[in-house]
């Protein structure tokens, strides 16, 4: 499946619009986790901008589908793309982390519109998101839920817990994608505690395992439209992603998990995602 | 000068509170060829990973795995090792209470953990990763020696006093951003022994963490209106130093607790157990989270708001000096 060029070019300018926002609001903040915020934005804003049913005026619409963000950390990245469906004011996200704002670094549910579950402590979302798909398979209830791991949660055995009990719950109104960007604080995970073969152990687990580029929408749309088609199995959907995607200082950066930006800063990085769409910009018109 | 340490810290000056920590652990290791380190994922947050640019064979990083890692902790400690752990308050001592309280604490394991951004110390992250709970989770732990030092200082001699005891010890610091108590090392600290850090004998404030220093400022201020305000740096919870209590008792008559955490099962919950236990009148104040989760904000910001700063704690003396307490010893016209 090929995404008509028109729903891919809105798709990729949301995705640039947002990230651009991500380093506007750390800037005005005084710091935000930039790294994963930047590698999972693709992965959200597929699913906000196009897959997610959910109505803005209605944020706790019961019918709503469920998003649970289980890397907490990713709340900057969310609540960015919260401002701009309209849940927050603009004036909220640039108190993002101040003392009296709504949003704290890990998003609180009572707090900000929009948000199902409140995470922040890694590896609990996942449990909470198979919980929602339990839940509203029991009652009958239509909403399906995404849930978004990053792949150093993937450390903590409740993660691999959970797994099992989604397969053996065999819970497929829902869908789980994985930020894979490798990295995690002290390092890649790779060197301090490595988890491939990936594919094998969410098979092993009993899951129905894709592995896409996590910043191709094309991919991002196609494996999320195929996960619905499984019924045996829950599907898990391991996107391979940059910590940093987009800044080109920041990508694949260790130290860019976490970081402050002075004036000087925030201006090399906005220009830095200016300039990969005047390149993607300039490759479309060459191919049209 | 604590058991241990028989170096100074040099660059002091120019060291976060967190970094103190990381340079002890790293010379205590030149010295003790038995200590480990293990972390998970926050080598640099904590700073235990000073420890690793020296001794990269005794540090092990789990990945984001806290409970497995105390498992291997107790599992270490039977080949003579002294596992020290160090990650976040709120994961060491509420995601891995139980494999602390059995693995460690049951199995007897000479276990330390070293949990940093305690309290409220990391607050703009939110209350899951504030920990306000700690010190009440590991008070209950059987055995458990807690410790919730006033700066990065006597980080320092709690972490070396850890290594010298014998048996599981949690010591709970906060993000490495707090003003120091002290100049530099040359105080005496002991486990298990409060400071008198002013003396006093209208009302006394027994704090501990960064709540020292706040108390200190306030009694500095209440003696401009007169007030002789006794400050104890309660720096072990457990076991508490109940005769610096009932000193407390016997002098002041009036005490306030403050306490970085829930006033529910720390300092504050340890002082009324002796007070109450002792069978005298006292007017008793708990400063803290008063069961209720911090917001996000900057620290400085929730422990204004929280009053455990010195305008709270200053606004308590005030308040406390004016309630009375049961002056005479005979209770029999009160019943
Ligand atoms: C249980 C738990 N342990 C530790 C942390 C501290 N922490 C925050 S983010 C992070 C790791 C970041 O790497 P990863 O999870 O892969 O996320 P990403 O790279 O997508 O930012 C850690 C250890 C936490 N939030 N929760």
């Amino acid at each position: 499946m090929a995404l008509a060029a028109e729903e891919l070019k809105m798709l990729q300018d949301k995705a640039y619009q947002i990230r651009r926002r991500i380093v506007q609001v750390t800037e005005r903040s005084g710091g935000g986790h930039l790294g994963g915020s930047l590698s999972q934005t693709d992965i959200l804003v597929a699913l906000y901008y196009k897959y997610m049913n959910i109505n803005k005026d209605d944020p706790r619409w019961p019918e709503r589908d469920r998003f649970v963000l289980s890397k907490g950390h990713g709340g900057l990245g969310h609540g960015v793309i919260l401002g701009d469906l309209g849940y927050v004011a603009d004036e909220d996200l640039d108190k993002f982390g101040k003392t009296g704002s709504i949003f704290g670094m890990h998003l609180d549910r009572h707090k900000v519109p929009g948000v199902d579950a409140s995470t922040g402590s890694l590896a609990h979302g996942f449990g909470i998101g198979l919980g929602f798909a339990l839940g509203a398979r029991l009652k009958g209830l239509p909403w399906h839920t995404y849930i978004v791991l990053s792949d150093g949660e993937l450390h903590e055995g409740t993660i691999w817990e959970a797994a099992m009990a989604g397969a053996q719950f065999n819970l497929t109104n829902q869908t789980t994608f994985i930020d894979r960007n490798r990295l995690m604080i002290d390092g890649f995970t790779e060197d301090i505690m490595k988890l491939e073969p990936l594919q094998d152990k969410w098979a092993a687990f009993g899951w129905n395992v894709m592995r896409i580029d996590g910043h191709d929408f094309n991919q991002i749309c196609q494996a999320t439209e195929d996960a619905k088609k499984v019924t045996d199995k829950p599907t898990v959907i391991i996107c391979d992603t940059v910590k940093g995607k987009g800044v080109e200082f920041m990508e694949d950066e260790r130290k860019w998990h976490y970081g402050g930006l002075d004036d000087a800063m925030a201006k090399d990085a906005l220009a830095s995602l200016d300039e990969g769409k005047k390149k993607r910009d300039a490759a479309e018109k060459k191919a049209s | 000068m604590a058991i241990g340490l028989t170096w100074t810290i040099d660059d002091a000056d120019t060291m976060t509170q967190g970094e103190i920590y990381g340079e002890v652990l790293t010379r205590l290791g030149d010295e003790n060829p038995n200590i480990v380190a293990l972390t998970a994922d926050l080598a640099g947050s904590t700073k235990i990973g000073k420890f690793q640019t020296k001794h990269a064979d005794r540090f092990f990083n789990f990945g984001i795995m806290e409970t497995n890692m105390v498992g291997f902790a107790s599992g270490m400690a039977e080949s003579g090792l002294i596992p020290v752990v160090s990650t976040f308050a709120a994961f060491a001592a509420l995601r891995c209470a139980e494999h602390v309280r059995t693995d460690v604490c049951y199995n007897r394991r000479n276990v330390k953990i070293i949990a940093t951004h305690s309290g409220t110390s990391f607050g703009p992250a939110g209350p899951t990763h504030h920990c306000i709970e700690d010190l009440a989770v590991m008070r209950a732990m059987v055995g458990m020696t807690v410790i919730a030092p006033a700066d990065a200082y006597e980080t320092a001699k709690a972490t070396a006093a850890a290594i010298e005891h014998d048996g599981p010890v949690y010591i709970r610091i906060g993000r490495s951003f707090e003003p120091p108590l002290w100049k530099d090392l040359d105080f005496d600290w002991e486990i298990g022994k409060a400071i008198t850090i002013n003396e006093g004998t209208d009302i006394t404030v027994i704090a501990c963490g960064p709540a020292v220093l706040h108390a200190k400022e306030a009694a500095e201020r209440a003696k401009q209106n007169g007030l002789s305000v006794r400050v104890l740096d309660m720096h072990t919870i457990k076991p508490l130093d109940n005769e610096a209590v009932m000193k407390a008792l016997i002098d002041t008559r009036r005490i306030i607790t403050a306490e970085d955490h829930s006033v529910m099962g720390g300092l504050g919950t340890a002082v009324a157990d002796v007070i109450a236990q002792s069978g005298k009148g006292c007017v008793l104040k708990k400063l803290g989270l008063q069961d209720v989760f911090a917001a996000a904000g900057y620290p400085e910001d929730l422990q204004h708001q929280h009053k455990i700063d010195a305008d709270g704690i200053e606004e308590a003396i005030a308040e406390v000096m004016k309630m009375d307490f049961e002056a005479d010893e005979d209770w029999e016209d009160e019943i």
